[in-house]
């Protein structure tokens, strides 16, 4: 038996009577990689900041570990998981006290607050701009530190909205292993919004293709790719489709 | 002509030879100004961060309340402080009149409306993402406002200095509820008020240069956050 970490059962999201999101049904497998996918628009985002609690459902229920959301304590689920925005909101201080942020939110002591920002800083090749004003860093370091503040929480689940959308390959590559990285050594599920089908292939082991609101095909990200069932999907591989 | 510039001459002889009875009117005035923007921010600063960040009935009324009090006349405010504080008011009781305790209260209302309004502007314009990013980070509902408020700080610093420019220079109501007592509740804007009336235009150009310096430091100040800001 699957052990699913969330369940949404019928979701939807409607912005001023206007459908963003339409009775989406999906079942995200505990410490696996599982890939949103479709063109800009089509409520990738919306989606995300709904399974992150950032955001009300118009409908539809969503389920952490078989639970209800109303059967659980809200803060106690937003400190099992995190979002990483596709633009890197840093916050006016420097790369530590953002890295910092989450830890000291949870009142963790200040000596593994220290030993953890310093390996994290370590692996997402950051050692030494502890002290740098995290603003003033280029895209791929901000994104690098957003990701960095999201890891040291060592989250059961990781969401990233087009972590890499306006990066360089280079950073993109850093990125990607970097998301690996996490799924691999914390056994963290992530949720990776992303309209590149090529990143979604080389990072999920699950997929889901949502396009205009609604989860049209839903499996193993590979399969997804190779032989899709909807022709829909079918055009946006072969870059077909018009948006 | 000659008048004035020997008016300034006596109000610059006043202020270096550190005048006794000048410095006393300078320290006073920002003593019960300084007070009364610590006691207003308390109030205004987490008003402002209220209204600015959560949504509940009745934000619209506070936040039209707020831009209204904006520009309180300081003698209304004055009357009504007067009022309430009279021996025939409700809180007559305390002895405050006359007092700058009286003058803080006036001053406190004066700026409190004035650093909530600016708060209130500061914190929507942090970056909604930031709110969403310390949520999803963990925080709490107090620890994201006082995340957003550290975001704003300079904003928020720059209403506090507005605020303090605001008290500092009124008149109206530190008249009407301080007395103008030498010594005890005369400011630099009653006190100019009182030596103009009399004639002695040095100590009231003494005082005036103060003020505008303090005008001037206010700017500078405002000057050099914007910049950081950019």
């Amino acid at each position: 038996m699957k052990n699913y970490t969330i369940q949404t059962h019928n979701l939807s999201k409607e912005y001023n009577g206007e459908a963003v999101l339409k009775e989406i049904n999906l079942q995200l497998e505990r410490g696996r990689i599982h890939a949103i996918i479709g063109p800009s628009g089509v409520g990738k985002s919306v989606l995300l900041r709904l399974l992150n609690l950032l955001e009300e459902p118009t409908s539809g229920e969503i389920h952490f570990d078989g639970k209800a959301l109303r059967e659980n304590n809200r803060l106690n689920l937003h400190r099992r998981m995190t979002l990483v925005f596709q633009k890197p909101a840093l916050f006016n201080t420097s790369v530590y006290e953002n890295v910092a942020y989450g830890l000291k939110v949870r009142k963790e002591n200040r000596s593994s607050i220290l030993e953890k920002v310093k390996k994290a800083l370590e692996v997402i090749g950051l050692k030494g701009y502890e002290h740098k004003r995290a603003r003033d860093l280029s895209g791929g370091e901000k994104q690098r530190v957003a990701i960095a503040r999201a890891m040291v929480l060592e989250p059961e689940i990781l969401f990233l909205d087009e972590p890499t959308s306006d990066l360089d390959p280079r950073n993109v590559a850093i990125i990607e292993e970097l998301i690996k990285y996490i799924n691999r050594e914390f056994k963290t599920t992530i949720v990776i919004a992303t309209h590149n089908m090529f990143q979604a292939r080389r990072l999920a082991h699950e997929a889901s293709f949502l396009f205009k609101g609604r989860i049209i095909e839903s499996r193993n990200a590979q399969e997804i790719f190779t032989s899709p069932k909807d022709k829909r999907i079918l055009r946006f591989i072969e870059g077909k489709m018009i948006f | 002509m000659d008048y004035i510039l020997a008016g300034l001459k006596e109000a610059f002889r006043l202020l270096f030879s550190f005048d006794r009875g000048t410095y006393t009117v300078i320290f006073l005035s920002l003593r019960i100004s300084g007070i009364a923007v610590l006691l207003a921010s308390c109030l205004g600063i987490p008003l402002g961060a209220l209204v600015g960040l959560h949504k509940f009935p009745g934000r619209g009324v506070i936040t039209t309340l707020l831009n209204t009090c904006f520009a309180l006349p300081t003698v209304v405010v004055g009357l009504f402080v007067y009022l309430f504080l009279s021996h025939r008011g409700p809180l007559g009781m305390l002895g405050l009149l006359y007092t700058p305790g009286a003058m803080i209260t006036a001053q406190t209302i004066l700026a409190t409306p004035i650093i909530g309004a600016l708060s209130l502007v500061a914190v929507k314009g942090v970056d909604p993402a930031i709110t969403k990013s310390a949520i999803s980070l963990g925080a709490t509902k107090v620890q994201t406002t006082l995340t957003v408020l550290r975001e704003a700080r300079v904003a928020i610093l720059a209403a506090l200095i507005a605020g303090f420019g605001r008290v500092v220079t009124e008149i109206g109501a530190a008249m009407i509820v301080g007395g103008n007592i030498k010594g005890t509740t005369r400011v630099m804007s009653t006190a100019i008020a009182l030596e103009t009336g009399k004639g002695r235009f040095e100590l009231a150009l003494a005082l005036g240069i103060i003020l505008l310096a303090v005008a001037f430091l206010i700017n500078t100040g405002l000057y050099y956050l914007q910049r950081i800001r950019e």
